[in-house]
């Protein structure tokens, strides 16, 4: 009965990318506890719902058999276009930003829901068009992705877009476009730069300006910079010990349980701590390239192998700003920082993984 | 079948494609992490010292604790300068958007009076936008409570618990104890010359005037820090370690504050000076300067309306008339003049003179009036102090030139500090031929040496420099410095270390000629004398001399007709006196501005100061001082 019971729930689900994904939360974890002050458990508390939720998202849809997602992929997308465009016209303003559609019931971000959205649609079309694809394909995938990306530029959250972005590029990238025509792209890209800067919202520039001289502004842009530098150069080898990080506990580092929450693991753990985060992250970015070689489809292959990525990019990003090496942009640490609406994305992610990872054998047979 | 070839041939081609770019991706992922890991081991082992430094320069700031400042006690013990620690509310200007408004949203809250208002404005004139400036003083505990409620609003704004100066004696004293009142910018620069910059941090308030500002020193103490972990916001966390402040140490006065409050009360309305002292120590018993101030106005920031009161008055205040007044000191300096001539062998005390009222310089037509009409017959030496036979210093005078006046009137102190120990003094003026000739680079003419005979022309003093020359005459002639601070008492040790009295060499005069100058003194102050009435029925010998100084000069042969001459311009009234004549325990000078007769108006101040003094007796009631017929000068 308990073995059945253990079967129903274990069988569509990776072991080791589980495995590395628990390891990963439960870190996140103990570092919102200490965020958080270290006094009281209810971020932890609202956290652990947070994955909570997640989690059974990850394995309803890691019960759903590839096939089944690819079916999935145009409709989710067109209702994420269609509620992005409901963003542009009926959204809520908060900070600044129009981001949120409000539907009586609960607020939507619909722009997150797109990061899984457009791997999968761009991997549908590549996946129709396997026989031989033509440069025609990559530029109707290219209009696919930018549909999305420009609307979320436009709300604007340049993170949400950069990301989603990523997760479009790295199926592009994956389905083959040539050497040659990426390096068109990436040239014409450097040429237009200029007029990308044009096209920057003043804040996003002075992001960009603060990167290059945080001294310029200590006390106004450059001083997230400035206070989680030293919060992680602060922490050595070893760390100040968990709870015991001066800079996190007293209200130095801006953002502390969120997007910097980095700065906070930096401090109290050290060197030795980002060590062991990379490790955790390298073991399911690993896991996941793995699992899109061996994927039986080219939907599967496609999708495993730009969730993987988009991951990547995640952690990338974020580790790169907090340590000050890339522009502030709102890009959280992957299933460290506190927040529900980025891990519940991440989550569906790997559940796609394990649903083609634990379903090829009955695709191929 | 080879379609079905073909495709897998493309599966497996496409499949190759597609896991090379994945190594690629894989690839490129791995740099990026390299990249990272490199930025973390610079950050975290190259220069993780130095960002250690930030962090705890971040987390640690180092708060100064004021020391609690000393306290001024007189000479019995009554305290003239105490603390108090009360609330105060506080506001950082540049942490206020606008203040204006905050302060109005507050009155709401508070009671906020046009006074604190009109200090505050004052206040942030003076000060930096980044400083702590009080708007509130002496807040109630339920106006505390109030304004706790309603923090939330108030952002820079900040209730603190303060160190308060008060003088319990008001404007007793105010001249002599001074008051103390907001670091000011030439405070600032005097205390960095003075390389006390870091002992005055967190201190507001510092010694301005009077004792309180002459023995800062003393007074303030040494401030102490605190280590305090902060958070992002400034608040304080926790203590990490302190260094204890050193309280100021207490100062013992050599004033006796009830012997002030009966020497200022008999002043009435007058304004004027007066200075007691103890003759052989030289301790300033009583210094008074009329009218005063009261000293707590400053303390938390005098608001504009009082500080133009006090500054603009015509009746001055805020002037130190003991140490700062230079009057003419009229026949008050008739016994040192008799002196000078005994020791000069000018005159001698058998030898007469016939006045006629009036005293003529050979060469000159016009006579110098005795103020007796008709003058006093035959003087001899003790005459002319008893009576104050103009006449009598007109010859004399003349007799002994400018010059030797000058070298007799300096061994007393006239025409330098007395080095009294407080600031502000001026040195009056004992003028000689060089002087006049420094000054106006002009002759000494034969005239002006007659009317320095009688204590008016160019001479000039003031009641410290009187006072300090009337106490050398009555220790028997060794000058001695007068001094307000008598002992200083150590805040740890408690120990009482008392300062040095400062005496000179006694004055080379005989004893049997300050003998003779006495007994006219005394006399001064019996039947007959110009301040016998005064002096009536006192149990104890009292030496004395009455002195008239004149604010317009009149012209020859004019009649003075005191009733006729605005108040502003009647004559000052000054009087010197030491008693008991036999073993003097007190000796004083004092002016009364435009009082008319020494004799009359300021002998009976004198005289209540005196019983006070030596019989413990306080003056009765009186409504006020008559200004009675001329009966001597």
């Amino acid at each position: 009965m308990i073995s059945r019971l253990f079967d129903f729930v274990s069988r569509r689900i990776d072991g080791p990318l589980m495995v590395a994904l628990v390891l990963t939360l439960s870190l996140g974890l103990t570092v919102v506890y200490s965020a958080s002050g270290g006094a009281s458990f209810d971020r932890v508390l609202a956290q652990g719902r947070n994955i909570a939720i997640a989690a059974m998202a990850l394995w309803v849809v890691a019960n759903i058999p590839p096939q089944a997602l690819m079916r999935l992929a145009v409709p989710a997308y067109a209702a994420g276009l269609v509620l992005l465009v409901g963003v542009a016209l009926f959204g809520e303003v908060r900070n600044g930003a129009r981001r949120w559609l409000n539907l009586g019931f609960t607020t939507l971000q619909p722009s997150e829901a797109m990061k899984i959205a457009v791997p999968l649609v761009l991997a549908w079309y590549f996946h129709r068009h396997q026989e031989g694809i033509k440069l025609r394909d990559y530029a109707v995938a290219a209009i696919l992705l930018a549909l999305p990306v420009g609307l979320v530029v436009r709300q604007p959250d340049l993170g949400t877009a950069l990301l989603i972005f990523a997760s479009g590029f790295f199926v592009i990238f994956l389905a083959g476009l040539s050497w040659k025509v990426l390096a068109t792209l990436f040239a014409s890209g450097l040429v237009s730069l200029p007029f990308l800067w044009g096209m920057l919202h003043d804040y996003q520039r002075r992001r960009v300006l603060t990167l290059l001289d945080p001294s310029e502004d200590p006390l106004g842009a450059g001083y997230h910079i400035i206070q989680a530098t030293i919060a992680i150069g602060s922490g050595g080898v070893l760390g100040k010990g968990w709870l015991n990080g001066t800079q996190a506990q007293l209200d130095f580092v801006p953002e502390r349980s969120t997007d910097f929450i980095l700065a906070v693991f930096g401090e109290e753990f050290g060197l030795a701590g980002n060590l062991v985060l990379m490790a955790l992250y390298v073991l399911i970015v690993a896991r996941g390239l793995m699992i899109a070689a061996n994927a039986s489809t080219t939907f599967a292959r496609l999708v495993a192998g730009a969730v993987t990525l988009t991951f990547f990019t995640y952690a990338f990003v974020n580790m790169g700003m907090v340590s000050g090496i890339l522009p502030v942009v709102g890009v959280p640490l992957p299933m460290v920082s506190y927040g529900g609406t980025a891990l519940l994305s991440m989550l569906v992610g790997f559940g796609i993984l394990m649903s083609i990872s634990t379903h090829k054998q009955l695709v191929s047979s | 079948m080879s379609s079905v070839g073909l495709a897998l041939r493309d599966q497996r081609a496409e499949l190759g494609i597609f896991r090379a770019r994945l190594m690629v991706a894989g690839l490129f992922a791995l740099a990026a992490l390299g990249v990272l890991l490199a930025r973390f081991v610079w950050l975290q082992v190259v220069q993780g010292e130095h960002y250690h430094t930030l962090a705890e320069a971040n987390r640690i700031s180092v708060v100064p604790v004021v020391p609690n400042r000393g306290l001024i006690l007189d000479r019995h013990g009554e305290v003239l300068a105490a603390n108090y620690s009360a609330y105060t509310l506080e506001v950082t200007p540049s942490r206020v958007a606008d203040v204006e408004r905050a302060i109005d949203a507050l009155a709401q809250v508070i009671e906020v009076s046009p006074r604190d208002r009109r200090r505050f404005k004052r206040l942030q004139e003076e000060s930096k936008n980044f400083e702590s400036l009080p708007i509130r003083t002496r807040l109630t505990e339920e106006e505390v409570a109030r304004f706790a409620v309603n923090r939330y609003r108030f952002p820079g704004f900040e209730i603190k618990a303060r160190l308060f100066r008060s003088y319990p004696h008001g404007d007793i004293a105010s001249h002599a104890v001074g008051y103390i009142g907001r670091i000011n910018e030439a405070d600032v620069r005097r205390i960095e010359a003075q390389g006390a910059a870091t002992n005055y941090k967190g201190t507001d308030h510092i010694g301005k005037l009077g004792i309180e500002g002459a023995y800062e020193k003393e007074l303030h103490g040494a401030t102490g820090s605190e280590r305090v972990e902060i958070d992002a916001g400034g608040r304080a966390i926790r203590a990490l370690s302190r260094s204890e402040p050193q309280s100021g140490n207490n100062l013992f006065v050599t004033l006796d504050i009830k012997l002030q409050r009966v020497a200022e009360e008999a002043f009435r309305e007058y304004r004027g000076a007066l200075v007691a002292l103890d003759p052989k120590t030289g301790d300033v018993l009583a210094l008074v300067s009329k009218p005063g101030f009261d000293p707590n106005l400053f303390v938390d920031g005098i608001d504009p309306a009082n500080w133009d009161a006090l500054n603009n008055s015509p009746d001055k205040p805020l002037n130190n008339r003991a140490l700062r007044g230079q009057y003419p000191p009229g026949s008050t300096i008739k016994p040192f003049l008799a002196l000078a001539a005994l020791s000069y062998g000018r005159r001698t005390p058998e030898q007469t003179i016939f006045d006629p009222g009036h005293w003529m310089l050979p060469g000159v037509s016009r006579p110098f009036r005795d103020w007796k009409p008709g003058g006093h017959g035959t003087v001899d030496l003790h005459k002319s102090i008893v009576v104050s036979c103009d006449t009598y210093y007109y010859g004399l005078a003349n007799d002994l030139g400018v010059d030797a006046i000058h070298r007799f009137m300096t061994q007393f102190g006239f025409g330098a500090r007395t080095g009294v120990d407080i600031e502000g003094e001026l040195a009056g003026l004992q003028p000689s031929t060089e002087w006049k000739w420094q000054r106006f680079k002009q002759k000494w003419y034969a005239g002006d040496t007659i009317s320095v005979g009688i204590g008016q022309g160019y001479w000039l003093a003031t009641p410290m420099q009187l006072a300090t020359a009337v106490a050398t005459l009555a220790n028997g002639g060794t000058p001695v410095q007068p001094r307000l601070v008598r002992a200083v008492q150590d805040a740890r040790t408690q120990e009482v270390r008392e300062l040095p009295v400062r005496a000179g060499e006694p004055l080379p005069f005989k004893p049997e000629h300050l003998e003779l100058v006495k007994s006219a003194m005394i006399d001064v102050s019996r039947p007959g004398g110009t301040a016998a009435r005064a002096a009536q029925g006192a149990p104890y010998l009292i030496a004395a001399k009455t002195g008239t100084a004149q604010v317009v000069a009149m012209k020859s042969g004019e009649k003075y007709d005191e009733k006729r001459v605005r108040e502003r311009h009647r004559d000052h009234a000054l009087f010197i006196a030491y008693a008991p004549a036999d073993d003097p325990k007190i000796a004083l000078a004092l002016l009364v501005e435009n009082g008319g007769h020494g004799g009359s108006t300021a002998a009976p101040i004198a005289r209540e100061i005196l019983d006070f003094h030596l019989l413990g007796k306080r003056p009765a009631p009186r409504p006020a001082l008559p200004v009675e017929e001329a009966e001597g000068d």
